[in-house]
């Protein structure tokens, strides 16, 4: 969460100086929901992340080179100039690499796990993330009924920040409680308060032992403030005063800090320690990726496929 | 023995489940005893037990399933009951799977298999023809066999392909075409055929109205013009070079295809022979495609929304009048 919320602050500065092309989109009071995502997953799981899972991408073990090589656009990071910012991913080691339209990345995890059992391997889960947004996609609902259908160890694991961009709850939906749909698809579901930690830890902690052990799939439904701008060309200056006097909207790494205080597990020296040695990584991530060549147009091996022969050629 | 089209295509999922295990196949209906809206995979549930799966009605879920594995080392085959309802599967067919590799260096080897074309009575949502679609974007190999050991060779060697195929069957030719028996290999993917030779015109085409353009050489054979067809087999990649071939030796050429008018197939080879062997030309190239229009029900506006042997005998003689 503190490297998470260290590296965002640090790209958005890059954004404003104009040293990031392209969007910077961060999940500012997502991080105790996303940590506790990718805190659960070992070796042979599948993540599929999105937009505001840096917290879970990095817990699930994603270099900080990746995230400063695809920001700043070095040739060297996974997506080479290819794609940008949050779109990254390692498909061979088991994290995908998100797509732009909401929903789809839940059915690509299904498939994954069906591969896995294929193979005849054991003892594995896949979480995909998803907003409320991208609840409301037939692309979601789509992937969530086949999750059921072929009975997975999938934990989807839905973060209601309040706002899809500008649109807020009341635009999106008209249920009740969007954990209520875990029955219709024929999932197992759970809420929690998004801004406290422990209960991310023991809601989604719960959610992948119970998938790996072979309960139907589980949809755990968060509920949080997104204390940013949709990315950071956008102001939020549509986010009310009454919002954001919700609960909800709780700085969840504040308030992580201060329960750890309070509870003795650390001293306040300490603490800033952890912020020292979050912003020492964090600007020899970025030092090393300002540092590497960028992709040159003139040397791109342009082709999208991986079959040479089949290329079809044609300017 | 004879085998038909469709029966080629059972034989080819058949042997790619017993040759290859990464392979299954996933779609509505093509499992259990059933075995597909048009029995495609008859019988192959119960021969391979686990890995003919019914899925239910949501196209995108399925190839959005199907990356998923092909990405963990699988190699799926969806059938889509209709090429019509893999519009339902565009945004995972086209901004995931064809996006895949050049993203990630992952390849995606999915291979989607449309039942593709017109029938009789079968109206606008169960006759399209999707492969101009298909081939604009992308990441993806678009496959068009014509004939039945096409319908055979290709499908194997559409699995063993480590991108994503488009795989386009056409639904006219499953119980109309017949072969002796299925060759053992084809023409490599990306090649065209000369379907027939000839010296005074060309007409290039693929999938279903080959059997148009043939139909029409021979008739043109009896008014004194030799016509030569060439079988694309493949609209992407587009074999340009045996196109620009056989126009240089006839000088004139005819485009046909089933699909809309407004960009597609037949546009991309005019636009390439245009602008590679314009030299080549003796007559301004010409297509002729489906009607700017839905696709209509009854039999009787059917035959005439579609090219057929008439209308293209009509085009071609005119461009031999050039």
């Amino acid at each position: 969460m503190l490297l998470t919320r260290t590296l965002e602050e640090k790209l958005v500065s890059l954004y404003r100086g104009g040293l990031i092309t392209g969007g910077v989109y961060i999940g500012k009071g997502q991080e105790a929901v996303s940590a506790a995502c990718g805190l659960f997953l070992q070796k042979g799981d599948i993540f599929a992340p999105l937009i505001r899972d840096q917290a879970g991408r990095s817990a699930f073990g994603e270099p900080l080179l990746d995230v400063t090589r695809t920001y700043l656009g070095s040739r060297k990071g996974p997506m080479r100039g290819r794609d940008g910012n949050i779109h990254r991913g390692r498909p061979g080691d088991d994290q995908l690499a998100m797509v732009s339209h909401l929903g789809a990345m839940v059915s690509v995890t299904v498939g994954a796990l069906m591969a896995k059992r294929f193979k005849g391997e054991k003892n594995f889960v896949g979480l995909a993330c998803i907003g409320e947004g991208g609840m409301q996609t037939g692309s979601f609902h789509e992937g969530m009924n086949i999750a059921a259908v072929e009975q997975v160890p999938l934990v989807v694991v839905a973060t209601n920040n309040h706002y899809a961009y500008s649109t807020p709850n009341e635009r999106e939906f008209a249920c009740h409680d969007l954990v209520d749909r875990a029955i219709g698809y024929g999932f197992e579901g759970y809420s929690l308060d998004g801004t406290d930690l422990s209960v991310c830890l023991d809601v989604i902690g719960g959610a992948v032992k119970r998938a790996r052990a072979g309960r139907p799939p589980q949809l755990v439904l968060a509920s949080v403030l997104r204390l940013s701008g949709h990315g950071e060309h956008d102001d939020a200056s549509y986010v009310t005063d009454e919002i954001k006097a919700e609960p909800f909207a709780r700085d969840c790494l504040k308030v992580a800090e201060q329960t750890i205080v309070d509870m003795n597990l650390l001293d306040a020296e300490t603490l800033v320690q952890w912020h020292r040695d979050a912003a020492a990584q964090i600007d020899e991530a970025i030092a090393t990726a300002q540092k590497e060549a960028p992709p040159e147009s003139d040397k791109e091996d342009w082709c999208a496929i991986s079959t040479r022969e089949l290329v079809d050629h044609v300017e | 023995m004879s085998i038909t089209y469709l029966e080629a295509i059972r034989e080819a999922q058949a042997k790619v489940l017993h040759d290859d295990e990464r392979v299954f196949i996933y779609g509505q209906d093509v499992g259990g005893a059933f075995g597909g809206a048009f029995k495609a995979t008859k019988g192959l549930a119960k021969e391979f037990p686990g890995r003919v799966l019914n899925a239910p009605i949501s196209e995108d879920a399925i190839v959005g399933t199907a990356i998923g594995a092909a990405m963990q080392g699988m190699r799926p085959i969806v059938e889509m009951q209709f090429a019509d309802f893999s519009s339902i599967a565009l945004n995972q067919i086209l901004n995931n799977a064809g996006t895949h590799y050049w993203r990630t260096n992952v390849p995606v080897p999915i291979t989607v298999r449309l039942p593709s074309g017109g029938t009789k009575g079968s109206g606008p949502f169960h006759s399209q023809s999707m492969e101009s679609i298909y081939a604009h974007y992308p990441g993806l190999i678009v496959m068009t066999p014509a004939t039945v050991e096409d319908a055979y060779t290709m499908l194997i060697e559409a699995v063993a392909i480590d991108d994503p195929v488009i795989y386009c069957e056409h639904k006219y030719l499953y119980y109309h075409l017949k072969a002796d028996k299925l060759p053992a290999e084809g023409l490599p993917t990306g090649k065209a055929r000369i379907a027939r030779e000839g010296r005074d015109l060309t007409i290039v085409t693929y999938s279903a109205m080959l059997h148009e353009a043939l139909a029409v050489a021979e008739q043109l054979a009896g008014e004194g013009f030799e016509i030569e067809v060439v079988d694309l087999r493949s609209v992407k990649p587009l074999d340009t070079d045996s196109v620009l071939a056989s126009v240089a030796r006839t000088g004139r050429m005819l485009c046909v295809g089933e699909s809309f008018p407004w960009g597609g197939a037949t546009a991309e080879i005019i636009a390439r022979v245009t602008a590679e062997g314009f030299h080549l030309l003796d007559a301004a190239p010409q297509r002729l495609n489906a009607k700017d229009t839905p696709i209509p029900y009854h039999p009787n506006l059917w035959s005439a929304h579609r090219p057929n042997a008439k209308e293209i005998a009509r085009k071609a003689r005119a461009l031999l009048r050039e």
